[in-house]
Order: C-alpha cells, then sequence, then structure tokens
C-alpha cells in the first residue's frame, strides 16, 4: 500500500476518534458524573482551615 | 491512629522539601554558566567546571530534580487526596524517593567529570539509566495501585494528567536510553544516524509535552481549583483537552529535525503537529485561567494564586511560541539561536516553575499545619520571578533574532557578511542581561526558601485523615 493511503486513512481515523471524544464528553448523560468529578478536590476536609481556627482561638482566647 | 485511616504525608514532605534545594542547586548552576557565557574566564580553565559538563548538569538538575521531585509529591499528594486512599505501599514510595535522589547525586558526579552519552536531555550513562527505569517502574506501580484501590467512583483528571506523564516518560526513557555497554562508564545508542536522531528527538520533545507539561498540567488541575476555591471551568473542556493533547504532542518530535538529513514528509509532518498542539494547549490554558471566573478579585489579594494563574500565561505563551517556531521558514532563522534558549526558559521558568512553586505554597502550610510565614514574601518571590523571566526571554529574543539574521546574511558575491565570531561578540550585552535575569529568578527562589523554612521550622508534620467511606455517595 502507497504510504499516502495510510498517511490519509489514518488522518481520517484520527479525526473521527477526535470527534467522537468531544460528542462523548458533550453529551447529556456525562453531565452529573462531570460535576461529581469535578468536585472531588472539595469532598474532604481542609486540615489548614481547621488548624487555622485553632491557631486564632490560641491567640486570641 | 490506624495507617489506613491517614495519607502518606512523609514521602510527600520529603519530595516537596527536595523541590526547593534541588530548585536552588539546578538554578545556581543556571546562572553560573549564563554568568561563563558573558565572561568565559569563569570556567577558571578546571576541566568540570567547563561550560560543557555543567551544561546538562543544569539542565537535569532543574527538569528531574526540582521539576521531578515537585511532580513526585504533588502527583503523590492528588492520587491520595483525590481518591480518599492512602498510597498503596510505603515501602515503595520511600524507595521511589531514596532511588530518585541516588539517581539526582549519581548524576551531579558523573556529569561534572564528563561521563555522557551526549545524548540531549538523557546524558547519564547506562548504569544509572537502569536506576531510573526501576525507580520509575515503582513509581507507576504506586501511583496505579492508588487509583486501583480508590474510594470514589472517578478519577480526577489531575491523575489522568499524572497517569499519562508516568506511561510516556516509562516508555520514552527506555527506548531512548538502549544503548549497547562498552565499559562501566561509556555506552552506545543502539540506534545510527538520521534513526538515532529521531528517536532522540521523539523522546527529547515528549520530555518536554508529557514531564514538562501534561505532569504540570496535572498540578494546574487541582492546586488552581483548590486555591481559588473553585472547581474547574469545564471539566469536559479539561476531557478533550487531555486527549487532544496526549493524540498530539507524540508527533511533534521532528520539528528538532528541519532541514536535516531526515526525511522531508517527517519534518512536515512534526511541523504540521505542531501547529495543531496550539489548539489542545490552548483549550488547556483558557480552562485554567477561566477556573478563576468569577472570582477575579482573588488576584488582587492572594500572591500564590497570581503565581499560579502567571504561570498559566507563561504556558499559553510559550505554547503560542512553540508552533510558530515549528514552522519550517521560521525554524531557517530561529535554530540552533538563543531565541530557542529564550523560548524554553519562558515555559522552564513562567510555567513549570512558577506553577511548581505556586503548588508548594499550598502544598507544604498543608503538609505541617502551619500557616506560610510570610504572604508579603511570596509578593516578593513573585514579582522578582516575574521581572528576572521578562528580562530573561526578551534578551534572548533580541539575540536569537540577531544571531539568525547575521549567520544568514550574505555579500552581492556570495560570501558570508559575518564571521561567526562577530556574532559571538554581538550577544555579550544580550548574556549579561540575560545573567541578570537568571539572578533575579534566583534571588526569588531563594526568598521562597527563607519563607517555607520560617513556615516549617519548630513545625509537627501534619497528619491528614482519610474521609470516612459513608462520605462518599
Amino acid at each position: 500500500m502507497d504510504i499516502s493511503i495510510i498517511q490519509s486513512v489514518w488522518t481520517v481515523v484520527v479525526m473521527v476518534l477526535f470527534v467522537g471524544i468531544v460528542i462523548w464528553a458533550w453529551s447529556g448523560k456525562r453531565s452529573k458524573q462531570f460535576d461529581e468529578a469535578a468536585n472531588l478536590p472539595f469532598d474532604e476536609e481542609d486540615a489548614l482551615i481547621a488548624a487555622k481556627t485553632i491557631s486564632k482561638e490560641s491567640t486570641h482566647g | 491512629m490506624n495507617d489506613q485511616q491517614t495519607y502518606n504525608y512523609t514521602v510527600v514532605r520529603q519530595f516537596a522539601i527536595m523541590t526547593i534545594v534541588w530548585g536552588i542547586v539546578g538554578m545556581s548552576v543556571g546562572v553560573l554558566i549564563a554568568a561563563q557565557l558573558a565572561w568565559p574566564v569563569l570556567n577558571f580553565d578546571i576541566p568540570w567546571l567547563s561550560f560543557g559538563r555543567l551544561r546538562p548538569l543544569h539542565t537535569n538538575a532543574v527538569i528531574f530534580a526540582f521539576g521531578g521531585s515537585a511532580l513526585f509529591a504533588t502527583s503523590y499528594y492528588v492520587v491520595q487526596r483525590t481518591c480518599h486512599v492512602r498510597l498503596i505501599s510505603d515501602k515503595l514510595a520511600a524507595f521511589t524517593f531514596w532511588g530518585w535522589q541516588l539517581i539526582i547525586l549519581s548524576a551531579a558526579i558523573t556529569l561534572p567529570l564528563g561521563i555522557t552519552s551526549s545524548k540531549e536531555y538523557a546524558e547519564l550513562e547506562w548504569p544509572i539509566d537502569i536506576l531510573i527505569a526501576v525507580v520509575w517502574v515503582s513509581y507507576a506501580i504506586v501511583f496505579f495501585g492508588t487509583i486501583v484501590k480508590r474510594r470514589v467512583p472517578h478519577i480526577y483528571v489531575a491523575n489522568w494528567f499524572y497517569g499519562a506523564f508516568i506511561i510516556t516518560i516509562a516508555i520514552l526513557h527506555i527506548i531512548n536510553s538502549a544503548a549497547v555497554p562498552v565499559t562501566l562508564f561509556k555506552s552506545y545508542s543502539a540506534y545510527a544516524g538520521v534513526q538515532d536522531a529521531m528517536v532522540q528527538w521523539w523522546y527529547g520533545h515528549n520530555a518536554v509535552g508529557f514531564f514538562l507539561t501534561a505532569g504540570f498540567l496535572g498540578m494546574m488541575y487541582y492546586f488552581v481549583p483548590k486555591q481559588a476555591g473553585r472547581p474547574v471551568y469545564s471539566y469536559r473542556l479539561s476531557v478533550v483537552h487531555f486527549w487532544a493533547l496526549i493524540f498530539t504532542y507524540i508527533w511533534a518530535g521532528p520539528h528538532h529535525l528541519h532541514y536535516t538529513a531526515l526525511p522531508d514528509w517527517t519534518q512536515s509532518l512534526g511541523m504540521v503537529m505542531s501547529l495543531i498542539l496550539l489548539a489542545p494547549s490552548w483549550g488547556g490554558m483558557i480552562n485554567g485561567i477561566m477556573t478563576l471566573s468569577g472570582a477575579w478579585e482573588k488576584l488582587r489579594t492572594d500572591p500564590v494564586l497570581r503565581l499560579l494563574i502567571v504561570s498559566i500565561s507563561f504556558y499559553g505563551m510559550s505554547t503560542f511560541e512553540g508552533p510558530m517556531m515549528s514552522i519550517k521558514t521560521v525554524n531557517a532563522l530561529s535554530h540552533y539561536t538563543d531565541w530557542t534558549i529564550g523560548h524554553v526558559h519562558s515555559g522552564a521558568l513562567g510555567w513549570v516553575a512558577l506553577v511548581s512553586m505556586g503548588s508548594l505554597y499550598y502544598l507544604i502550610p498543608r503538609l505541617f499545619n502551619r500557616e506560610l510565614y510570610s504572604l508579603k514574601l511570596v509578593e516578593v518571590h513573585f514579582w522578582t520571578a516575574t521581572i528576572g523571566i521578562v528580562l530573561y526571554i526578551a534578551s534572548m529574543w533580541v539575540a536569537g533574532i540577531m544571531q539568525g539574521l547575521m549567520w544568514r546574511a550574505s555579500n552581492p558575491d556570495g560570501t558570508l557578511t559575518y564571521s561567526f565570531v562577530e556574532s559571538v561578540q554581538a550577544m555579550h550585552p544580550y548574556y549579561i542581561v540575560r545573567f541578570l535575569g537568571g539572578a533575579i529568578f534566583l534571588f526569588g527562589a531563594l526568598v521562597m526558601a527563607w519563607n517555607i523554612w520560617k513556615t516549617i521550622a519548630g513545625a509537627k508534620p501534619a497528619v491528614g485523615t482519610i474521609p470516612a467511606p459513608a462520605a462518599a455517595h
């Protein structure tokens, strides 16, 4: 097979794959899961904020 | 308290502290060799202080010792906190720390001695290469093992970027380092001629793409939302950003070999893929900066957030400049000149170093349960770093374009207008400005080290408690 045919086929394959990923990412079904995932870093206690309150209490209290 | 109810902060702390130590070492060597270029007498006629040996020491120290430690520290922290689980093995994690430090020490000894494979950014000889491969595979086991036993359903996007960085670097390092050992300290590449050059720059550009980009984007996707106190602007965009970046970066290497013996079609492919790369790079940049949308006023009061946002701006700048420089006609002017050095440093100082330092300002107080000693000093660091970078890259733009123009200038009879040494002489003032820029940037890093030292001196290590599984829905 000619190298340029391989290159053309590959270009089309990658293009289709990319469009597929975009459609997948923007489909309505994903929205809730993505919201959950995006909030993962906040699904925790922030140790420093707790420490801040403690140190304030100890200096002013 | 049971180990399984807390995060492993020990290894994160070790890597975080060593990030600062190696940063100062690597940047100091950089300032020294910048001074040598302006005042060659500074090599004191001592072979192991000569530019040719210290330059790879500088690049290895800032990329792999400083950048590498920052990536280890933040990836171990982020993967635990977003998977709600302790690292899969404390022992293996400790092995990656001590192994990585041993590799750095071996580099610091062998490179000044002139022991080198002479492959750029892969200079270390084969025994050290084997150690790197072993440590890196252990890193992959710790990271992915932790993801496998996560207690939340999703894998947060930062972990996707860290994961891609870890896998790709393993592949790049093992393939590019394939060599035939002759003695304990000498080996020859397994590849010959233009194949060797192509493998080298496939490795070289993806060291930029995956070590210096994907890994640090992992940092961006965790620490920018945390510092801004709001989730990433668009999670959908981050998914598309990830896959587009992964698919495209791997093809960009040939732009390092324009107008060489590399086949023409390969050069053009590298150029086109480099141009396409602008889209995912800017998608990511917009996603990072827009995370602040609706909270811009925080930039006025929070110098840490400002460091992070400026780092993303430099990321946007250098990922615009890079594709432009990969265009063959532009490359004909820019290649082999100091423009390339300027471009690399707008990425390395502006993006990689600033996003790491911003992340450390977030991380270290949480690892030691202490607030930062001084936000004023962060402010000082921010301004010195920014001014240093601007001086550095502006002087290198002027120097590089002047070099390119001088080298190509010819007289009507076809002879060259300038001898090479005339172009070297013309560089002198710009090399002094570059040295000043680098020194100012290093000063900012020293201010940071002082600030961090005052923050953690006498502090007890913090304990990170893992949220109860009931909290996960």
